[in-house]
């Protein structure tokens, strides 16, 4: 994998912010797309579009054969068994929400648990909130370690047989800790739970084989791995899916609609109500394409390499604080600027042309437990460089003395 | 854009040095405002008299913008009316917008008018002044 080469197939990063040459630090929040997803999406709009389950016509065939190729494509791209297992969904946040409405209402009653980690994203943690809201099931935490990880014995310890749901982020979009989410799903498993995984940060960026994990559900967003915005997916095993109620009624989902009553498509169709993000699909399809091509596992070793890279780099500055541990993360780096707010640094930063995060990253309880109220974030992808980082250190320099001059 | 456009010197020096930090106990309102796409947040305690802005105190964190802006709202209303208090929030809603206004009345504000530069840090200057008219409003 060169990532030079990668590089220049993505047109936006060829241009200059405020008079310097783009670096896009920013991808943990969304990924830059290379010029075949463009092109894919725009070729689906200029030749292929209808709506998808209906047309007789030849463009209908087209279209429905595009959206289910797609589905295809993300089953084998996920090792899922069946592509009725890939419920096609907005992104992350609407697929766990998906399996909270649905599943997570029908299981849980009084007191039965459901179990999270304090370093939630907030679309982890706010669904299952309102589930235990309505039905009395209580939420539990698998305590953090002080670096950023989780143990095997605090999952133990907290998994017990009340627990219905454990919903687990894979990566962590603050500490790029990879968390042990095979070993919790044999636990959740053992106690007779079902296993969640948040695979938003985890998808973009490693090799993921949702048998090999063996969880019952997984849910990713395309925008963060190259695709379009307003697609991702929800895998489910097919057993759970069958037995589920849909939450969104209408045209596309149904079997047979009559006065009073109607039956639904079989999963995933049933799921599917309303003319679905047919393009963002093809787009997600392109982007898959793309990253089998590069090779998750040379991305993954190469974010790896920078993010160490960058984690060493950015220590040596006096004053900074970084986050998270240094061993088994992925490619992002989370850090303080010593008493610089990091609003002020992202602002400096872009000044410089380089796009970086600064704010509680939607993880609001987590920034309390690292006893900050926001943070600035470094996010890699298969497109950057060493030459980013030390961009970025040198520009983190130059912040640092405009503020010590300021701030005094 | 230049840096020196958006962190001019009087505001450095309202973020190190801030007017009216604290809290206050008796006859005072509270308003709590956050911003929730960032995570600043603000608590800000007026005690108002016969239509008057007598005190106003604050606390919170954020950004180098956000608290010299409350810095220097807190002390350009003390002493004010609610109807001058308010029409100075609308100056800075203005001053936001890069109209040309001045703030005879507290000149210290005119510093944050290379906010208006930097469109994504607009609500950082403005979550003060919008705890102010909550504040006014619930008086």
């Amino acid at each position: 994998m060169n990532p030079l080469e990668l590089r220049k197939q993505f047109p936006i990063l060829h241009q200059e912010i405020n008079g310097h040459p783009l670096v896009y630090l920013d991808n943990a929040a969304t990924s830059q797309k290379p010029q075949s997803v463009i092109d894919a999406v725009k070729r689906y709009y200029e030749r292929d579009n209808s709506n998808v389950h209906r047309g007789v016509h030849t463009l209908g065939s087209r279209a429905t054969d595009a959206y289910e190729g797609a589905r295809e494509k993300v089953a084998k791209f996920l090792n899922a068994s069946s592509a009725q297992e890939i419920v096609f969904t907005r992104g992350t946040t609407a697929a766990l929400n998906l399996v909270a409405s649905s599943y997570a209402r029908s299981v849980c009653g009084e007191g039965d648990e459901i179990v999270l980690t304090p370093m939630e994203h907030h679309s982890n943690l706010i669904p299952w909130q309102q589930v235990a809201k309505a039905t009395g099931a209580v939420l539990k935490y698998i305590p953090m370690q002080p670096n950023g990880t989780i143990s095997m014995t605090d999952v133990e310890a907290t998994i017990t047989s009340r627990a219905k749901i454990v919903s687990v982020m894979y990566v962590s979009n603050v500490l790029g800790v990879i968390n042990p989410v095979k070993e919790i799903a044999e636990a959740a498993h053992r106690h007779g739970a079902v296993m969640v995984v948040d695979g938003a940060q985890s998808t973009p960026h490693m090799n993921v084989d949702v048998r090999e994990l063996d969880c019952d559900f997984y849910a990713f967003s395309g925008h963060k791995m190259c695709g379009p915005t307003g697609i991702g997916a929800l895998y489910g095993k097919k057993a759970l899916l069958d037995r589920m109620e849909p939450v969104e009624f209408g045209g596309e989902m149904i079997d047979f609609v009559d006065l009073y009553e109607s039956t639904w498509k079989e999963a995933p169709w049933k799921f599917e109500g309303g003319t679905p993000i047919i393009a963002g699909a093809v787009g997600l399809a392109a982007a898959i394409d793309f990253l089998t091509e590069a090779g998750l596992d040379a991305i993954d070793e190469h974010e790896g390499r920078l993010a160490g890279y960058a984690y060493d780099r950015l220590s040596e500055i006096e004053g900074i604080t970084v986050f998270g541990p240094k061993e088994g993360r992925v490619g992002l780096v989370t850090f303080n600027l010593g008493d610089v707010h990091p609003h002020d640094v992202a602002t400096v930063l872009d000044t410089e042309g380089i796009a970086i995060r600064a704010g509680h990253h939607c993880c609001q309880p987590l920034m309390r437990k690292l006893e900050v109220s926001a943070t600035a974030r470094a996010s890699f992808y298969l497109y950057n460089t060493e030459d980013d980082v030390e961009r970025l250190v040198t520009a983190l320099q130059k912040t640092k003395e405009f503020f010590g001059h300021a701030i005094g | 854009m230049q840096l020196d456009d958006l962190y001019r010197r009087v505001i450095m020096d309202h973020y190190k040095n801030p007017r009216n930090r604290g809290t206050m106990d008796e006859g005072s309102v509270t308003v709590n405002l956050n911003n929730p796409t960032c995570g600043d947040r603000i608590s800000l305690q007026l005690q108002v008299e016969d239509g008057i802005v007598k005190q106003a105190r604050y606390t919170g964190e954020g950004c180098s913008i956000s608290m010299s802006s409350a810095s220097m709202m807190t002390d350009a209303v003390k002493g004010r009316t609610i109807d001058e208090a308010l029409a100075m929030a609308d100056k800075f809603s203005s001053l936001m917008k890069g109209e040309p206004v001045d703030f005879e009345e507290y000149e210290d504000i005119e510093a944050l008018s290379g906010v208006g530069k930097f469109p994504a840090r607009i609500k950082c200057a403005t979550l003060a002044w919008n705890a102010l008219r909550k504040g006014v409003v619930s008086e």
